[in-house]
């Protein structure tokens, strides 16, 4: 889709031509329509934004806009995005993927990434299962929840990701749904306007393997308290929620984590002195 | 193009529509019957990239005589309906003698199908269902081909039963529709027919190789398991779960590979045998872990279902590119063995075997499956009981002068597991001497390299490790190895019409290499043909630096996604032989 | 704004930034455009999962929507208003009043379900309308207004009449003897 020089990007000038393969009614349709209204909104131009990500079925996304896209392997996603940032500052960098490449193989990457407070932005589409490959229990999957490779359910507690984020550092915590685009491209734009590392969770229902999920519509609410910049106030809200809270949770004032890059203080023959005898 | 020479009783069937009209549903069930039937048969399926919905072809082969891949062409394609099935084209050839059948209220068959010169064939499946209640179109082409190729009735019945038993009114409704099916193919000239034929069902299995791989396991004593899940390997890990339980075993999913292979050492090193399975990308996280194994001498079990690569590659297809990775991954020199099954039954004995040679000789051990294997679902002959003896040797007696990592003549030391008094020791990936302390000095890192490596070379693989066929007295031999081994074989009978005297030799031990082995082997031969399914000839390197290989060689290769077809190799057995 | 009655993101519809008739008349249009694009992307997801008869029928409405954003256009143009291609930035569109994310789809659905998500989209439509004709805005805009909900309100017989001729879905429609797939 061309874009003029002067008229600012709309939305749908952020969508490549390519068809997601997602399954029709997966909430990950949604994300994208929020993701590219929020670049519109804050007037971003696709060939300024880079959108990377790792394997799984939301991880496919970075294909479905018209931004330059990095289809990395499982789990590595913010170890991309954030060499592409520290290199590239000047580049809108969002981290797009799913709670089983996010939290699982990822959640190492994810600590670090919300330690390090880069500015970046990562939308995670959480719908508690591994969906690419079959329906296996991902981090945030309830204990009981049978599936093939743990009958009976894992038994193991699910990872509460945005109390991680905010322990580790992130200076941005929101949690969104897909189901409500207009307020999710709201939440997104306001991570990317924060700077340093700025987390959005957006529970998104996978409806082939988790269909119960259809009534995620039901539960959502507005989150009924003011975003806080307290963290360990944020953190105990959130350790005290059900899990759907709808809104910035967390917005902190953290200084990114940007070395200078480009600032010339010696010419190699004056580093070649260190040799001399 | 003139016809290539079929295997006269085998029957390949393609069965091909979109979302909802159950085309694998109905290929488990075709192919069920004709076990039922007493006949052999393979499954194996293809699809678009949607998780659900879009288009899917379900790809079978029967015969009335073991078959262990697909053939050249398909005798038969049965489209229930045409959406988007000319992008199985590459998948499904068809020629002259082919049918095709659709149904007219789906619109005609896309070009790509309909310029091959095949028969079509009409059959109304669409309304045929909607006359039954609850009737489905693709039971309606069940009973249709089954008719066909001559398969009872009454097994189609029994496979209706097995599959949807629970729901009388499904199975009902999906007799009916199969009767209509096989009413409307009255009449219908077939030439392809499966041969009557005897019943013994009783001895045989229906198995894919993932499943096949995942009971081997459980029969060598793996007993600890630890998943993540991972195309096209994760039914080894689902399979396992509830058959590990069931024998008092565990599997654990874990958040990664790296904590799947390292799970499974630490288990291993607690005295329990274990495994993980994955694919490439999975594998190669895995390497630092499995030259930690190595180095601590930690036995353990990888199953690597390989799929196309590179990286992401092409997941749901198959492909022989892990060698050189499976073979020379771990950095530093760290021997270990590589074994290859070669055909999905083999999948079983072989993966029962690898833990037999990891217990014994205390080293990882790599299981290369591939996506072929472990997706196709077989009939096979129950295979024979193998009592693989392979022990870990355990330590026992004087803890005063324990050393973990002694210098024995087989290089194999007796092993302590955790909880013997007095023969404490640390497990080390750091060099070490024999106690197993760290150690930089230069006879210690000699000793324990010569010790990991006599290990290996001192010990007897026995008669596993390479099948050998054919022709003694040719002198032409084709070496090969996994699942190009079936479509050799096939390539050589289709070459033995044509005077062509060959053997087969398929290796199942990768490494450590045989070269003495494989010399007596290729006594008298004058022209070895390698062939794999790579794109930089991986195995063919392997052979050369490996083996001494006599007169000419030729490498016949090329990548996934498409398998090797036998004509493919037979072509270039006669060509060659004529040159 | 009351969030006991329904639970869920919802707010009942709010009409803001309409404020003049030339922000109206942007505002239908774009609303119409936006669904057209929207009818368009469903029929993509239907051909990319081979349920052809549903990709058509969306295909239809898409074209129905944007012949309604067409007339629109002309309005605009006859009033020299400029003409936009997309939705205004920072204004809610249909979305704000849930047009269907199309969270309600699903692989086998059938006419009957395509059909009802029009209709739910249309009478949102209405009710936006008939917001801003009972809202506080000049006269002008609450007649024009007026017009537009009583036109959506034709739309929405329309379709309960389409939807009256439609078969409706069988019990078994969502049902796949297959399983799903691992494509990766």
């Amino acid at each position: 889709m061309s874009v003029s020089a002067e008229a600012l990007p709309a939305a749908k000038d952020f969508k490549s031509d390519a068809k997601p393969v997602w399954c029709p009614g997966c909430g990950d349709y949604s994300v994208l329509t929020s993701l590219t209204r929020a670049f519109a909104q804050l007037a971003l131009r696709p060939e300024n934004v880079a959108v990377v990500s790792g394997i799984g079925c939301s991880s496919r996304l970075p294909a479905y806009t018209n931004c330059y896209g990095f289809h990395g392997v499982h789990g590595r996603a913010l170890a991309v995005a954030t060499g592409l940032k520290v290199a590239r500052p000047d580049l809108t960098v969002v981290a797009a993927g799913g709670d089983g490449d996010g939290y699982s193989i990822g959640g190492n990457h994810f600590l670090h990434a919300c330690r390090r407070n880069v500015d970046l932005t990562y939308v995670v589409m959480d719908n508690h299962v591994y969906g690419m490959t079959k329906g296996q229990a991902s981090p945030t999957t309830e204990p009981d929840w049978d599936n093939a490779l743990a009958p009976g359910g894992t038994g193991v507690r699910p990872f509460n990701p945005l109390v991680i984020a905010l322990a580790s550092g992130a200076n941005f915590v929101a949690r969104a749904f897909s189901g409500d685009v207009v307020g999710t491209a709201d939440i997104i734009a306001k991570a990317i306007a924060s700077p340093g590392f700025s987390f959005v969770e957006v529970l998104s229902p996978c409806i082939t393997f988790r269909p119960e999920q259809r009534g995620w519509k039901e539960s959502v609410r507005p989150s009924p308290v003011a975003t806080t910049d307290d963290p360990a106030r944020a953190a105990r809200r959130i350790m005290t929620d059900d899990g759907f809270n709808i809104g910035v949770l967390y917005h902190g004032n953290r200084k990114p984590y940007q070395p200078p890059i480009g600032q010339k203080r010696k010419t190699l023959s004056e580093i070649e002195q260190g040799f001399a005898l | 193009m003139t016809p290539q020479p079929k295997s006269p009783s085998s029957i390949s069937i393609a069965i091909s529509g979109s979302g909802g009209a159950g085309v694998m549903t109905a290929g488990d069930m075709l192919l069920e019957a004709a076990a039922l039937a007493g006949c052999y048969g393979l499954m194996s399926r293809t699809s678009g990239p949607q998780i659900r919905g879009g288009e899917a072809a379900a790809l079978l082969r029967l015969a009335r005589e073991p078959i262990e891949c697909h053939g050249d062409s398909f005798d038969i394609l049965m489209a229930i309906d045409w959406v988007n099935t000319e992008r199985f084209a590459a998948e499904i050839p068809l020629d002259a003698q082919s049918l095709m059948i659709g149904d007219p209220a789906q619109g005609s068959a896309p070009a790509e199908f309909a310029n091959l010169g095949a028969r079509p064939l009409a059959l109304p499946m669409k309304v045929l269902a909607k006359k039954i209640p609850h009737g489905r179109a693709n039971m309606v082409a069940l009973g249709y081909i089954a008719s066909l190729v001559g398969l009872p009735a009454t097994a189609i019945a029994e496979a209706i039963r097995r599959s949807l038993g629970a729901n009388g009114d499904a199975v009902t409704a999906s007799l009916a529709a199969a009767e209509a099916g096989r009413a409307a193919a009255q009449g219908v000239d077939c030439p392809h027919r499966l041969a009557p034929g005897g019943n013994d069902r009783d001895k045989r299995w229906l198995i894919t190789g993932n499943e096949a791989a995942g009971y081997g396991a459980l029969k060598g004593g793996i007993r600890f398991v630890a998943a993540y899940p991972i195309t096209p390997a994760t039914e080894i890990l689902e399979w396992m779960a509830p058959a590990l339980t069931d024998v008092g075993g565990v599997l654990v999913q874990a958040e990664d590979e790296l904590a799947s292979i390292n799970m499974a050492i630490g288990a291993s090193y607690g005295g329990t045998p274990a495994l993980t399975a994955t694919s490439g990308p999975g594998l190669s996280l895995m390497i630092e872990a499995l030259g930690l194994a190595i180095s601590a001498e930690v036995p353990i079990v990888v199953v690597d279902v390989m799929r196309s690569g590179p990286s992401t590659g092409i997941p749901t297809k198959s492909e022989q590119s892990d060698l050189n990775i499976a073979l020379y991954g771990p950095h530093g020199d760290t021997p270990h063995v590589v074994v290859a099954p070669n055909s999905v039954a083999d999948c079983l004995m072989t993966t029962q075997w690898a833990v037999h040679l990891a217990e014994t000789m205390q080293v990882p051990t790599l299981v290369l499956s591939d996506q072929s294997f472990g997706q196709t679902r077989m009939v096979i002959d129950r295979p024979a009981d193998f009592a693989f003896a392979g022990q870990r040797k355990i330590a026992n007696g004087d803890a005063q002068s324990y050393r973990r990592y002694a210098l024995t003549e087989s290089g194999i030391s007796p092993m302590a597991i955790p909880g013997m008094p007095g023969l404490m020791h640390t497990a080390d990936g750091l060099e070490h001497s024999e106690r197993g302390t760290p150690s930089s000095q230069a006879k210690d890192h000699l000793a324990q390299l010569d010790k990991r490596k006599r290990k290996l070379d001192a010990a007897d693989y026995g008669r596993h490790w390479a099948e050998v066929e054919g022709d003694d007295e040719g002198d032409v031999a084709i070496v090969t190895w996994g699942s190009c081994t079936a479509p050799a074989r096939e390539a050589l009978a289709q070459a033995r019409a044509d005077g062509v005297r060959a053997k087969l030799i398929s290796l199942r031990l990768l490494s450590p290499a045989q070269p003495r082995r494989l010399d007596k082997l290729l006594a008298g031969v004058k022209r070895v043909l390698v062939v794999e399914q790579t794109h930089s000839g991986q195995f063919h390197r392997y052979l050369r630096a490996e083996y001494s290989l006599p007169g000419q060689v030729r490498a016949l290769y090329r990548p996934g996604p498409l398998p090797l077809r036998p004509s493919e190799i037979h072509r270039e057995l006669v060509q060659w032989s004529g040159s | 704004m009351s969030r006991a009655s329904r639970g869920g993101g919802r707010k009942p519809p709010a009409a803001p930034e309409v404020g003049t008739v030339e922000d109206l008349l942007s505002r239908a249009h774009a609303m119409e455009v936006e669904a057209a694009e929207r009818y368009d992307e469903f029929a993509a997801q239907m051909e990319l999962h081979s349920n052809l008869e549903v990709a058509a029928l969306f295909r239809k409405l898409a074209g129905i929507e944007r012949k309604h954003a067409d007339s629109l256009a002309s309005d605009l143009r006859a009033r020299g208003l400029p003409v936009s291609a997309a939705a205004p930035l920072g204004t809610r569109g249909k979305e704000g009043l849930e047009t269907d994310s199309g969270e309600s789809l699903h692989y086998l659905m059938t006419p009957y379900h395509a059909l009802d998500i029009a209709l739910q989209n249309e009478r949102r439509a209405v009710a936006f309308f008939t917001a801003l004709v009972e809202g506080a805005g000049p006269a002008e805009l609450r007649e024009l207004a007026k017009e537009f909900a009583r036109e959506e309100t034709e739309h929405v017989e329309l379709l309960i009449q389409w939807l009256a001729r439609t078969p409706k879905p069988a019990k078994d429609w969502a049902y796949d003897p297959d399983e799903p797939r691992m494509p990766e």
